[in-house]
């Protein structure tokens, strides 16, 4: 899923500055699961702001709703029915959600309230680890199921580099090395020999180098 | 001859060889480039040049490979993959032949959290083992990564690092072959302190037969004090320095340390010289240029060999 987390809440009050009222809107898609943009952290968002205001000595309205995914204009009726009294919306969605609201709700500023972090899984309750960057093409059946490119700091094909020690990353010793994990995935499937060999120069067109990215389905088109 | 530098020609005439580092000022100030490569002039037979080591912002390797090319000197110039994209290193090894630079050497490069700009972007497009084999393509298949031939292909003698001491251990002879596979024509160790480790790990590379494939150069950096080799075992990655070594540097006292430490680099030279298979030292007397003369001449490899 996508992680995000809260921005800071100074940040967010400057980014709200002269709005007397405004709408805040969650969603229920992967911010909810990393508790960062879900129905309940829209609450406590919206009323951190108003007491922040509250202590300003002005006021703050705001409209709590969550939408079931804010990257699908499918759901964006709810907010369509009440978005025209309302002078701006505070979005926790990431940053795609954020994009498409903005672009389908074109006579308003839609802000964010989160920064989007990265593709990632629950490592456990409260903790959240990258493991994809989205880079395009896949090739983790030559490196034992672990990501070069986004486990390792620089992102090397051939690695690990000198700075891999105790199976750490020389950049953090909270970081692990992820050339030390993928030689040792390797060597427990029995496929050390795969390493062996130089990985090639990789294309990164299908990366966000080759510009802002797109997929099509013909046969489901409407 | 791939190149015809002065290194290769010594490595290739079977010299024992010793390479010197040079790092270049933080600023413009011609005058730092030429005071420490006096101090190497006649003790090494070619000079690293690093590149923006540490992530810290240094005068180019390219522009101070020219100056010592200019002092007569032979450079090492240093690449990492961190700061350049592919077109951007194709271009600037172009550039590097073009003012003489006939060594390169293909490294990673520190990350930059480590730098005076932690909050850069990196690139690493390439990482060094795919350097070594797009400056061999254009070496020896005259043309760039993209395919297009060259006008002029830079003939260079390539170069890369190993670091024996960092993890996993079995694996850095691994990654050394794939360098080799790669195109690499020589290697520069990780400084040494742990001789037996470095001794293990020569023999893996001899029992693959590596070291008739490419030259070894040993690397070795005296230490200054007892706090700076503790401060290299503990704080610097990939590097060991055993227990016996930091004694030998805590005994000799605050006033002896430096002496000491000379000692130590000296003995240390004298035992790789032993070792079958390395070809040669390559000698980092980081800030501490002025002692490079007396190690050289105390491990007794002066004057160093003159070639056409």
């Amino acid at each position: 899923m996508i992680i995000a987390e809260e921005k800071p809440i100074k940040e967010i009050l400057a980014m709200i500055e002269g709005y007397d009222k405004i709408i805040v809107a969650g969603c229920k898609g992967c911010v909810t699961v990393c508790s960062t943009g879900g129905e309940k952290e829209v609450g406590i968002l919206a009323s951190a702001l108003r007491l922040a205001r509250q202590t300003q000595g002005k006021s703050l309205e705001t409209r709590e709703i969550t939408l079931e995914r804010q990257c699908d204009t499918e759901y964006f009726e709810p907010l369509r029915e009440i978005i025209d009294s309302y002078p701006a919306v505070l979005s926790l969605a990431c940053g795609a959600g954020i994009q498409f609201l903005a672009e389908k709700f074109r006579k308003i500023p839609i802000l964010p309230a989160v920064n989007t972090q990265f593709i990632g899984v629950t490592e456990e309750q409260g903790v959240w680890t990258e493991r994809c960057q989205a880079c395009g093409n896949c090739v983790l059946d030559r490196t034992g199921g672990i990501c070069p490119v986004s486990r390792c700091s620089k992102s090397l094909f051939n690695g690990p580099c000198g700075g891999s020690k105790n199976g750490k990353c020389e950049i953090d010793p909270q970081v692990e090395c992820g050339w030390q994990l993928i030689y040792d995935r390797m060597k427990e499937l029995g496929q050390l020999e795969k390493l062996e060999e130089p990985m090639p120069i990789k294309d990164w067109s299908t990366s966000r180098d080759g510009g802002p990215r797109k997929r099509v389905r013909e046969d489901l088109k409407i | 001859m791939k190149s015809g530098s002065r290194l290769e020609k010594l490595l290739a005439g079977g010299h024992f060889v010793v390479t010197g580092e040079l790092g270049p000022p933080k600023g413009a100030d011609v005058a730092v480039v030429e005071k420490k490569a006096n101090l190497l002039k006649g003790n090494v037979d070619s000079i690293n040049v690093t590149d923006n080591q540490t992530a810290i912002v240094r005068m180019s390797s390219i522009a101070v490979s020219a100056l010592l090319i200019r002092m007569g000197l032979e450079p090492n110039m240093q690449m990492v993959c961190r700061d350049r994209n592919r077109i951007a290193m194709q271009s600037d090894i172009f550039g590097a032949y073009a003012l003489g630079i006939r060594n390169i050497l293909c490294l990673s490069g520190d990350h930059q959290k480590f730098g005076n700009h932690p909050t850069a972007k990196n690139v690493f497009d390439l990482d060094s083992i795919q350097l070594i084999q797009t400056v061999k393509k254009m070496r020896d298949e005259h043309k760039v990564l993209g395919g297009d031939e060259i006008e002029g292909a830079p003939q260079m003698f390539i170069g890369a690092a190993a670091n024996p001491f960092a993890d996993p251990f079995e694996y850095r002879v691994v990654r050394l072959a794939k360098k080799a596979k790669a195109g690499v024509d020589f290697i520069q160790t990780q400084c040494i302190y742990d001789m037996d480790k470095f001794e293990r790990f020569m023999k893996m590379v001899r029992d693959r037969g590596l070291h008739e494939k490419i030259y070894m150069l040993a690397g070795v950096t005296p230490l200054k004090s007892v706090g700076m080799a503790k401060y290299m075992k503990e704080k610097v990655a990939g590097m060991e320095v055993p227990d016996e070594i930091i004694e030998r540097m805590r005994k000799a006292g605050k006033e002896k340390a430096r002496e000491e430490g000379l000692n130590i680099c000296v003995e240390q030279i004298q035992r790789l010289r032993q070792i079958p298979g390395v070809h040669g030292i390559h000698l980092m007397a980081i800030e501490w240029e002025d002692a490079v003369h007396g190690i050289v001449e105390r491990a007794g490899l002066l004057p160093r060999p003159e070639i056409n």
